[in-house]
């Protein structure tokens, strides 16, 4: 069928896909709370008291609308961790995202679903689940998840 | 469970990580191809078509018109069904489900991925809330080392166990002709290859794979005529629970997986799935997940999956065999792989794995993963279901 | 086909932008709805379809936002990325294979929240179509030129279907654009894509829709005005534009013919009472006309001009006002669906067709029509 051997080609293409997602009404609640008090409300089922952070409208177990705006902690246990160490496309922002850096799971008090954030230690052999961890805010807030720059180990004897 | 449904063809593409020689069309059209021989039908014969992949893989919108030349359903009905890992068994889902309606005999189910045409952490990190999670989410590697690292610190399980898992399959593999990676490991080895994220390291992950699956269901009576061994569909059963990666209740099993199984089980009337089920093909992301989910199919006790595998149970030779064709450790083309594990199973009870049968195989289970920790569960058989 | 009704619908207003509401949000709002319209709750729904596409939602696994909004916690569930027409078909196999009672099927879009043109350039050949610079618009304007070119249909004849459809939607309390215009108005406005303008056009949406179908058993206990699915069918045309004759909606016949076998139509122009078709540029809603055997090819130009597709003509086509009325993609399908209910329960007011016992809801999928899903339904 083909007689001589053509090179085997591939195209390229960097399409840029832009999209402005809503944030809506409850998590636009808790990007303000961040800014402008420095702490973190999560959201409460009628239901089965579950606690949600971030807040959203609907308890998915429960299927009924939430109301009850309720501010946990900005300390928490630690309930698992990563370090990456491999580089991707950041679809943030186009570019490889810097490695390797930490990122864990929290279980903040007074939530009841975990929350989702930067860990300040990068090396996984000084993390460790169950430690409790705490915010740590930017100075200048901007109204965003990046408000808080990460959260970091609470040493024994910290204030809480 | 309505009219009785089997699988009476299968097909797959050789997998590798970059199939340059053919488009996505051609990739599709090749799995297409074999499933209608195997079946040993035309084009002519196939009523309806159900497709699957992750659009931000390849960057194709709507692949269900865009690859009518290559999944053979020109002037037919054509559905793209897609739910992320689980692609491939919510294709099957849907085939299954195409034919138990009624109103179709025979229906061919695709599931396809060209990896190699993006850069898969990039378009998996979009699957995560654009606001609250992509910025820290690591993708599918990452979210499964969180899980992994859990899973260590509760059980007290070591990184030498979990590689155990990768040696297996990646064992099983070299009988698998079609199979992606086909080169024996060492425990040794995974443990000294390449951190990713920790605790997962190069040789516990799957890889990034270019390839296509293809599975034809067809009504009982069409299928008697069609296969001289059906693979019946006996039961199926899908849980996606959660939108949040934040939400999964992280106290018990997994979860999606266990309810899913226990739905199945119970359904099927099975009552020891350690010893009814003869062969297990599952969605094993990672070596730490092929613990994780042994935990979920209820076959022990929470945190002893490490014991089945290390003593060997779960080899092909073992009472509980697990992924003879080699596992998601060897071959991941998203779309495709939980549709492979279909066709594995099918080819297990029909008697058509070749040199990775399991001698006498009855009744197989196939797993899907994907999503936010979601679960999809087939069970399939060679005896025809009650 | 055993008998399966539509037992429940919900819909979401359409708007261009709904900044205060995540794709979640009209989820919730859209399947709260439909429950309520069916007097059921969640827990006599037990399994789930869900309707989304990743481009539109600039999401990989666009299902992942929805899940918890969609009730589908504890059950069964499944995603069908297509029109909401076909989302919708799957949801009744579901049904029809005896495996459940009830399927919930709910689809959203924000079309706000991406860029239509990237997204609809999309589906085009990456290799030899995009660079061109296709999208929605454009390619549905080398459709739109060949069937004018083809069997004579005036910009004028086009026209007529914007002006009819914008003012039915005055009627329609979810429609986004309801207004009086001529058709100089249409005939004015800007040209987007030569022969396409403006006001031929469909606009960008937001929103939700969600129906309930259910057995037989489960309708004849929980409601007294069912809508029966009589027949059904889906069919698609060649990929690659130059493969098609683009006058020629071949798919389109063809599952139209399977839908009215099923449902035992001979005479679809004379035995249906109301069609909701998927109009999302004026000349489709004539070309979607001949496909579906409303007229002979060629003549739906002549069959807007008679008058007979209003909403007091012998076949109203689009009551509600129709996709250019409100676009919120894969969403539409199941609208078309939702409004056929209404009118086959007798419940739409000002737009209602009086005695209106058999209606069709129609959704296309991929460039220029290349899929149809053809619903045919009565009350």
């Amino acid at each position: 069928m083909f007689r001589k051997n053509y090179p085997l080609l591939t195209i390229s293409s960097e399409i840029e896909l832009p999209y402005n997602y809503s944030l809506g009404k409850y998590g636009g609640r808790l990007v303000t709370e961040l800014k402008q008090n420095g702490r973190i409300v999560g959201i409460k089922c009628p239901k089965c008291d579950h606690v949600y952070v971030p807040p959203r409208r609907v308890c998915g177990r429960c299927f009924i609308e939430m109301d009850e705006f309720v501010e946990v902690s900005n300390r928490g246990i630690l309930q698992s961790f990563t370090v990456v160490y491999f580089s991707f496309l950041d679809p943030e922002t186009g570019k490889k995202r810097p490695v390797p850096y930490g990122y864990g799971r929290i279980k903040l008090d007074g939530a009841d679903s975990e929350f989702l954030h930067f860990l300040e230690e990068s090396d996984f052999k000084k993390l460790k689940i169950g430690v409790t961890v705490e915010a740590v805010y930017n100075e200048n807030r901007v109204g965003s998840f990046k408000d808080i720059k990460y959260f970091k180990k609470v040493e024994d004897g910290d204030p809480s | 469970m309505g009219r009785r449904v089997a699988i009476v063809g299968t097909g797959q593409t050789y997998h590798k990580s970059s199939r340059k020689d053919v488009n996505g069309v051609e990739l599709i059209q090749e799995a297409t191809s074999r499933a209608l021989e195997d079946a040993g039908l035309t084009r002519k014969d196939i009523d309806a078509v159900v497709i699957g992949n992750m659009d931000h893989f390849e960057g194709i919108n709507y692949v269900d018109t865009w690859s009518v030349d290559g999944n053979g359903g020109l002037y037919k009905p054509v559905m793209k069904v897609t739910t992320g890992g689980t692609t491939g068994t919510t294709v099957a889902i849907a085939g299954y489900y195409h034919v138990a309606s009624g109103l179709f005999d025979t229906v061919l189910a695709i599931g396809w991925e060209k990896n190699s045409e993006s850069d898969t952490t990039a378009a998996i990190i979009t699957c995560s809330d654009p606001y609250w999670e992509r910025p820290t989410f690591g993708g599918a590697v990452a979210g499964l080392a969180g899980t992994a690292c859990e899973y260590m610190y509760k059980y007290g399980i070591t990184e030498r166990d979990a590689a155990l898992v990768a040696v297996r399959d990646r064992k099983n593999a070299l009988k698998n002709p079609y199979a992606h990676l086909r080169k024996q490991i060492t425990v040794e080895e995974v443990l000294v290859s390449p951190m990713l994220a920790y605790p997962i390291k190069l040789l516990d992950i799957c890889p990034r794979t270019d390839g296509a699956c293809a599975v034809i269901f067809a009504s009982e009576d069409k299928a008697k005529k069609i296969a001289d061994k059906p693979a019946w569909i006996h039961q199926v059963s899908s849980r996606h629970n959660y939108t949040f990666l934040t939400d999964i209740e992280r106290s018990g099993r997994m979860p999606t997986l266990y309810e899913a199984c226990m739905e199945v089980y119970k359904n099927a009337g099975i009552r020891d799935p350690l010893h009814e089920l003869d062969v297990v093909e599952m969605y094993t992301p990672s070596s730490f997940a092929g613990l994780v989910w042994i935990d979920a199919l209820g076959v022990c006790d929470e945190g002893e999956a490490v014991r089945l595998v290390s003593d060997g149970v779960t080899e092909m030779s073992g009472e509980f065999p697990i992924n003879p064709s080699g596992g998601v450790i060897s071959t991941n083309c998203i779309g495709a792989t939980g549709l492979i594990r279909v066709a594995e199973a099918a080819m297990q009870v029909s008697g058509k794995a070749g040199e990775h049968q399991i001698e006498g195989a009855k009744l197989a289970l196939a797993t899907g993963f994907g999503g936010c920790f979601w679960s999809d569960v087939l069970l399939i058989g060679s005896p025809r279901p009650n | 086909m055993e008998r399966v009704a539509i037992i429940g619908i919900g819909q979401t207003k359409y708007e261009r932008e709904k900044k205060g509401e995540t794709v979640s949000d009209l989820v919730f709002e859209a399947a709260t709805k439909a429950l309520d319209d069916a007097k059921i709750g969640i827990e006599d729904i037990d399994n789930v379809v869900t309707v989304s596409n990743d481009f539109w939602d600039g999401r990989t696994i666009s299902s992942m936002a929805v899940t918890d909004a969609c009730g589908s916690y504890g059950k069964n569930v499944s995603t069908v990325e297509d029109d909401g027409t076909f989302g919708a078909f799957y949801g009744l196999m579901r049904v029809l294979s005896g495996s459940f009672r009830s399927t919930l099927v709910v689809a959203h879009c924000k079309g706000s929240e991406g860029s239509n043109h990237l997204i609809t350039n999309a589906i085009f050949n990456p290799i030899y179509e995009r660079a061109i610079g296709l999208d929605s618009i454009s390619s549905s304007a080398l459709q739109a030129r060949r069937y004018m070119e083809k069997y004579g249909i005036t910009e004028e004849q086009c026209a007529l279907v914007s002006v009819k459809n914008h003012k039915n939607a005055k009627d329609n309390p979810f429609s986004q654009i309801a207004t009086d215009i001529s058709v100089e108005d249409v005939m004015n406005s800007k040209m987007l894509s030569d022969p396409i303008k403006l006001l031929d056009s469909s606009p960008i949406s937001d929103g939700a829709c969600a129906i309930i179908l259910a057995e037989e058993r489960m309708t004849k206990k929980v409601t007294t005005r069912p809508v029966w699915v009589k027949g059904i069918g889906h069919s698609t045309d060649a990929y690659n534009l130059g493969d098609r004759d683009l006058a020629e909606p071949d798919a389109l016949t063809r599952a139209a013919k399977k839908a009215y076998e099923m449902a035992g139509i001979q005479d679809p122009f004379r035995e249906i009472d109301v069609a909701e078709i998927y109009d999302a540029f004026s000349y489709q809603e004539l070309l979607w006309s001949e496909g579906l055997g409303f007229c002979e090819r060629g003549m739906g130009g002549r069959l807007i001009e008679s008058g007979k597709t209003t909403k007091k003509g012998m076949l109203p086509i689009n009551p509600s006002g129709g996709v250019l009325s409100a676009h919120p993609v894969l969403v539409a399908g199941l609208a078309r669906i939702a409004e056929i209910s209404i009118q086959l329960r007798g419940e739409g007011s000002g737009r209602q067709v009086d005695g209106a016992k058999i209606g069709l809801a129609h959704g296309i999928n991929g460039a220029c029509g290349q899929a149809h899903c053809v619903w045919i339904l009565e009350n």
